[in-house]
């Protein structure tokens, strides 16, 4: 009973995955590159590094307020350098909605041959992804989700739902049985889907182990804004078994709010992976004992993927011939166990 | 009506009342309801000690910010850079280099350096208001963008961590079991009151912002006046920065987001005029008093940010309706 929900979501989007790929074998065989003959050929079609046709990748991203959007650029920039056979047309991050409509329809006109978009929001970007994609230019969806699944050629996700069920799962787990532990959140803006998304996954995973969030407050994503509602939380809860905090950026202050009152009873989960808070799991000398990782690697998969589907190639490591549909990476938990393994992915806030 | 008029012969009637306990009787019953909703649904926890401290130290910030914009908007002028001038101010104060020099000569390097690129960039507002003639609006919005713009070249969009033993040590001490940056804010405070209304340049500040023209006639230098201002706010926005380095150990340039309306908003419901020509500085702390203590009561209940939001609507109305009727029945 208790992993039924990610397991059934797991299938769900297995599912999705199989279809949408299967779907798009059917009707597209014409990017064959001599290899497209039976099923165990693209297993020896080659390593994907290998240098190809030179393409050009248009890139734009929200701007890098915030620590990890950019390293989400930063990751994407060194992805392109690193390929020979890619150039990056790299338009300056923004969170005005028409200037971004404008830099990919700049993308259109150069007819770049494929566009990786990570919109400021997706509902508002829909519609110029669209042309760009009747234009004959493949377009990769990074992160915020258009709202017509004709607007992308392939969309690379993050999970926020399964952070929060990481969380939970790791709380869940600290908790060990324990059905009267209480666990506090603290989330970021609240009138963001991904914030709402978080936090059910949060609920959900906590519900199957008995527990329930006894206190949840909602900060901005900044230092200033975590300290501020993390301090008027300690005072709420007197005391705390559990806390799980959304967003490393804001965690900083969250962290100087738990240092300023002196409280140390509790065991706090962080959020996204930046590399301080990996150093400070490392260390363990805090009450910071895990994160959940949302990765900041996704435009630097999506140039990967932009490569691949503008050169007309396939993923080396499957044995289907197009590239995927959707990429939706795994929200992991890390602790001082399996610290190592994420640390060269973390991103300095 | 009472603050912009200082009698030379006050009565010790009118003294009490521009003391501020009459005229900002709205806001004191606001306040007090709202500690009796604190009490009742959060007991123990709204009362302790520590957490009136906490609620102390999260006003104190930006209660700082507010005190200087009382002047400003008393001297008929408006500034909306002043997150941006913390933000400015923080990230200059912790770079590598301003560390580096505070560990050579001490923790005061830190602080003067926030407090000058606060005084720094609230001159430059002050004169392109006075002597460039834009309006305020303008000026400080061109100075809000820059201002933040230059704190992410500065700290190229990172967090920078404060190191400096020195300046934690310092700020971070606890005479009597309370942070040093309560007892700023309560001098910032007092300082204000007295320069506001026991001075010349107070004086000069009510007559500036109650009409600029009969100023002028009466001998005040009104450009040279008001470049003091928005240097003052500077200032206060330089300390705000120092304290909230000390609170969050950090320097950012996402430090003070949407400060201007809350300090604006604490400032006008404390009966300063928008206008200019009245303003009140006890007014203002209650006001900024009124919404620290608001978001504490609402996260003792645990409710949703939402409802904050829709609350505090509501006691913006509420207190100045209130403050309104109180203050004709007592004049």
């Amino acid at each position: 009973m208790s992993t039924t929900t990610p397991r059934r979501r797991l299938l769900a989007i297995g599912g999705v995955l199989a279809a949408a790929t299967l779907a798009l074998s059917a009707c597209t065989n014409s990017s064959d590159d001599g290899d497209g003959d039976g099923n165990a050929a693209n297993a020896g079609a080659g390593d994907n590094a290998e240098t190809g046709d030179t393409v050009r990748i248009g890139f734009s991203a929200p701007a890098a307020d915030h620590g990890w959007m950019g390293a989400i650029t930063d990751a994407a920039v060194k992805q392109a350098e690193a390929f020979d056979d890619v150039e990056l047309v790299n338009a300056e991050g923004t969170n005005d909605v028409n200037l971004q409509i404008s830099q990919v329809e700049t993308f259109i006109n150069d007819k770049v041959d494929a566009i990786v978009l990570l919109p400021f929001d997706g509902a508002a970007m829909t519609d110029v992804a669209t042309r760009a994609m009747e234009a004959g230019i493949p377009v990769i969806n990074v992160d915020r989700e258009f709202d017509s699944p004709f607007a992308a050629r392939t969309t690379v996700l993050g999970d926020n739902y399964g952070m929060g069920v990481s969380a939970g799962r790791y709380i869940c787990q600290q908790a060990d049985g324990s059905t009267d532990a209480v666990v506090a959140e603290i989330a970021g803006i609240d009138s963001l889907p991904l914030t709402q998304d978080r936090s059910r996954g949060f609920k959900d995973a906590l519900a199957d182990c008995g527990l329930k969030v006894s206190n949840r407050v909602a900060a901005e994503f900044t230092v200033e804004t975590g300290e501020r509602a993390a301090a008027n939380l300690l005072q709420a809860a007197p005391k705390i078994d559990f806390l799980w905090n959304h967003d490393d950026d804001q965690g900083v202050g969250v962290m100087a709010a738990i240092d300023n009152a002196g409280r140390d009873e509790f065991v706090m989960v962080g959020g996204a992976g930046s590399a301080n808070v990996m150093r400070s799991i490392e260390a363990d000398d805090t009450v910071l004992k895990a994160t959940v990782i949302y990765p900041s690697t996704q435009g630097a998969d999506g140039i990967k993927l932009a490569r691949l589907i503008a050169q007309g190639r396939s993923m080396s490591d499957l044995a289907e011939v197009e590239v995927p549909r959707i990429v939706q990476l795994a929200a992991p938990i890390v602790t001082k166990e399996n610290v190592d393994q994420y640390m060269d992915s973390a991103f300095e806030s | 009506m009472t603050g912009s008029v200082q009698p030379t012969t006050a009565a010790p009637q009118k003294r009490a009342r521009s003391l501020g306990v009459a005229r900002n009787l709205g806001l004191v019953v606001a306040l007090v309801l709202l500690c009796v909703v604190g009490l009742v649904t959060a007991g123990d926890r709204f009362a302790s000690t520590n957490n009136i401290i906490t609620v102390l130290s999260l006003a104190s910030a930006i209660g700082v910010v507010a005190i200087g914009m009382t002047f400003v908007i008393t001297g008929g002028g408006i500034d909306l850079s002043v997150g941006a001038i913390v933000a400015l101010s923080s990230v200059w104060a912790s770079t590598t280099g301003t560390q580096a020099m505070a560990g050579d000569v001490g923790w005061i390097v830190i602080a003067t350096t926030a407090i000058g690129v606060g005084i720094a960039c609230g001159v430059i507002n002050g004169v392109l208001i006075a002597y460039g003639k834009i309006v305020p609006f303008i000026a400080t919005l061109a100075m809000l963008a820059s201002a933040r713009g230059l704190a992410e070249i500065l700290a190229d969009r990172k967090t920078q961590i404060i190191r400096d033993q020195g300046f934690r040590d310092a700020l971070g001490a606890r005479p009597f079991g309370v942070p040093v940056i309560v007892f700023v804010f309560a001098a910032v405070v007092v300082a204000g009151w007295f320069l506001l209304n026991r001075t010349t340049f107070g004086r000069r500040t009510f007559a500036v912002g109650g009409n600029t023209e009969a100023a002028r006639l009466a001998g005040i230098k009104v450009q040279r006046h008001t470049v003091y201002l928005y240097a003052l706010l500077g200032a206060t926005c330089g300390l705000a920065a120092v304290m909230l380095m000390s609170r969050t150990q950090t320097g950012s340039s996402t430090h003070g987001l949407m400060w201007e309306l809350d300090a604006i908003a604490a400032v006008v419901i404390g009966g300063t005029l928008l206008s200019g020509g009245r303003g009140t500085v006890v007014g203002t702390l209650l006001g900024v008093l009124i919404f620290t203590t608001l978001t504490n009561v609402f996260t003792l209940n645990n409710l949703s940010t939402s409802v904050q939001a829709v609350a505090k609507g509501v006691i913006i109305v509420a207190a100045v309706l209130l403050q309104q009727r109180l203050a004709n029945r007592n004049t």
